[in-house]
């Protein structure tokens, strides 16, 4: 598929929006720009002239940098992974490489969607956390931020659905990454279940279970059971036992919930170095 | 039955194993006659056109197939286990067919009048015997689920809906990657590049007019999706 560019994409929904950004032209954005263009070509500049262009897609570049911040941790978190010797038992390692791949195609995709070079955006990252982990020298809690990551990730970029809705090309594209997040955190919390020997962590959600606990909880915490105003459990539910809590978990695995960028930010700042 | 199995199925088994299904087609899996809903009553008949309807309602209804057709499809797995299934298998396909029937009445109960009629399942391609064919179905179901999520997402009007389509359409691609590690466990194949494409890292998303033709081999009423948003 050919890579994504946003004003590409715009123009689709609205062919005049050259035309509405002004003086900037097609090529502008497309690299082929003069020395004295280029001087102005930041980041800010260009989230404004698209701001002026399209109030209701000023939505959406937030939503891909949110997103990229996102992405550049994960990116580093498993890059660093891969590339230190005697973390990833051989037998994981094909899942770490795989998920780093797509990690590291999510950010080339999103920085060329917003124009910037290669690392231009990306935060400093401490994911020892002033040492409170021992992230790359111990493969269990490596697994951990792994899945914690995922998570978020999921939770973070469904948080941000809402938003795009008058953007129709950039919601498919996040909810095509969004998706393998959900692989990815599936298959981690899998790996964490095995070498911790805890059959309790699965592939889904149970209740809000799950350390660290504001990935699991938040304003829209993971034990939800009422969607769209209807109380699941209310549900005809034959063919799940109804004995103990099985048909309770069941609700709460079923669905996955939301996490705002205000709570998404509050998970990943110990991990950016201000 | 294969050759239409085939035609039928389109672009979307390309990547799937086919022998999966082909293998054990003709293979009669416990009953034919197994009905996706709850009662009786209202059902339609095989060989009934469904109409999904239009708008949001038609993608509401378009999930709720969906869901209808992994439900009955998990519920039948458990009904029969495969000889020699795992106590691993067991849990993650039991826990699967919770959500799936949690999904399908959802959908119902938020459809309400305009839900449409359950459907009647075709899973004869289907060796509910075989590992390797449920484990091969469970898989597309799975990503074709999240293909369609996907791909429905910007057909969604309400933002209500988009969010709910977006709260489960990730437990669908968790289930799929679960499976797919069963079958090949611990390589890149929970999320492989025949699904997510390695140089962007991005699922796929496939509109209901592909997902619907390759779907309709498995059920036994004509679905029809022509007023669905495009």
């Amino acid at each position: 598929m050919n890579i994504f560019n946003i004003l590409e994409q715009f123009e689709k929904f609205d062919g005049d929006a050259v035309e509405r950004i002004g003086y900037t032209s097609r090529r502008f954005f497309f690299n082929k720009v003069s020395a004295k263009v280029a001087a102005a070509a930041t980041p800010a500049f260009l989230a404004s002239a698209m701001n002026k262009a399209y109030a209701q897609s000023s939505d959406a570049v937030e939503v891909l940098k949110f997103a990229l911040t996102l992405e550049y941790l994960e990116d580093e978190f498993y890059k660093v992974g891969n590339d230190t010797a005697g973390l990833i038992p051989s037998m994981y390692k094909p899942v770490f490489m795989q998920i780093s791949k797509h990690e590291d195609a999510h950010v080339k995709f999103l920085e060329k969607a917003l124009n910037l070079t290669p690392g231009q955006n990306k935060p400093k990252f401490d994911f020892t956390v002033n040492k409170t982990y021992d992230t790359f020298t111990n493969f269990d809690t490596f697994v951990f931020l792994s899945h914690a990551f995922e998570d978020t990730g999921v939770r973070a970029y469904k948080g941000q659905a809402g938003t795009l809705i008058n953007d129709p090309q950039i919601l498919e594209y996040a909810l095509q990454v969004h998706s393998v997040e959900a692989r990815h955190a599936s298959i981690s919390r899998k790996i964490l279940s095995k070498i911790r020997n805890n059959k309790a962590i699965k592939s889904w959600i149970t209740l809000d279970e799950g350390s660290p606990a504001p990935v699991y909880k938040g304003s829209n915490s993971e034990a939800t059971i009422v969607q769209a105003g209807a109380n699941l459990l209310d549900l005809d539910l034959t063919g799940i036992p109804d004995t103990g809590d099985i048909r309770y978990k069941a609700a709460t695995e079923a669905f996955d919930e939301i996490l705002t960028k205000e709570e998404t930010f509050a998970i990943a700042m110990p991990f950016i170095v201000p | 039955m294969e050759n239409n199995l085939l035609q039928n199925a389109g672009p979307m088994l390309e990547k799937v194993n086919r022998r999966y299904f082909l293998r054990s087609a003709g293979v009669a899996a416990a009953t034919g006659a197994f009905i996706m809903g709850c009662t009786l009553d209202d059902h339609n008949l095989p060989g009934e056109v469904v109409d999904l309807g239009t708008g949001d309602i038609g993608i509401l209804n378009y999930a709720y197939a969906l869901e209808q057709l992994e439900a009955a499809f998990y519920t039948q797995v458990m009904m029969s286990p495969y000889a020699g299934m795992t106590d691993e298998e067991k849990m993650i396909l039991t826990d699967i067919m919770y959500h799936e029937i949690v999904h399908r009445q959802f959908f119902k109960a938020a459809l309400g009048a305009a839900a449409i009629k359950g459907l009647t399942p075709n899973f004869d391609g289907i060796d509910f015997n075989s590992r390797a064919s449920v484990l091969g179905a469970a898989k597309l179901f799975e990503d074709t689920g999240v293909q369609a999520y996907n791909g429905a997402g910007n057909l969604i009007e309400n933002v209500n809906y988009l969010l709910i389509a977006g709260k489960i359409v990730s437990v669908e691609a968790r289930h799929a990657a679960a499976i797919r590690d069963l079958l090949n466990p611990n390589s890149a194949d929970f999320s492989g590049d025949d699904v997510v494409d390695p140089a962007t890292g991005f699922d796929k998303a496939v509109k209901p007019g592909v997902i619907l033709p390759a779907v309709q081999p498995f059920v036994k009423n004509t679905i029809s999706g022509s007023g669905l948003p495009q």
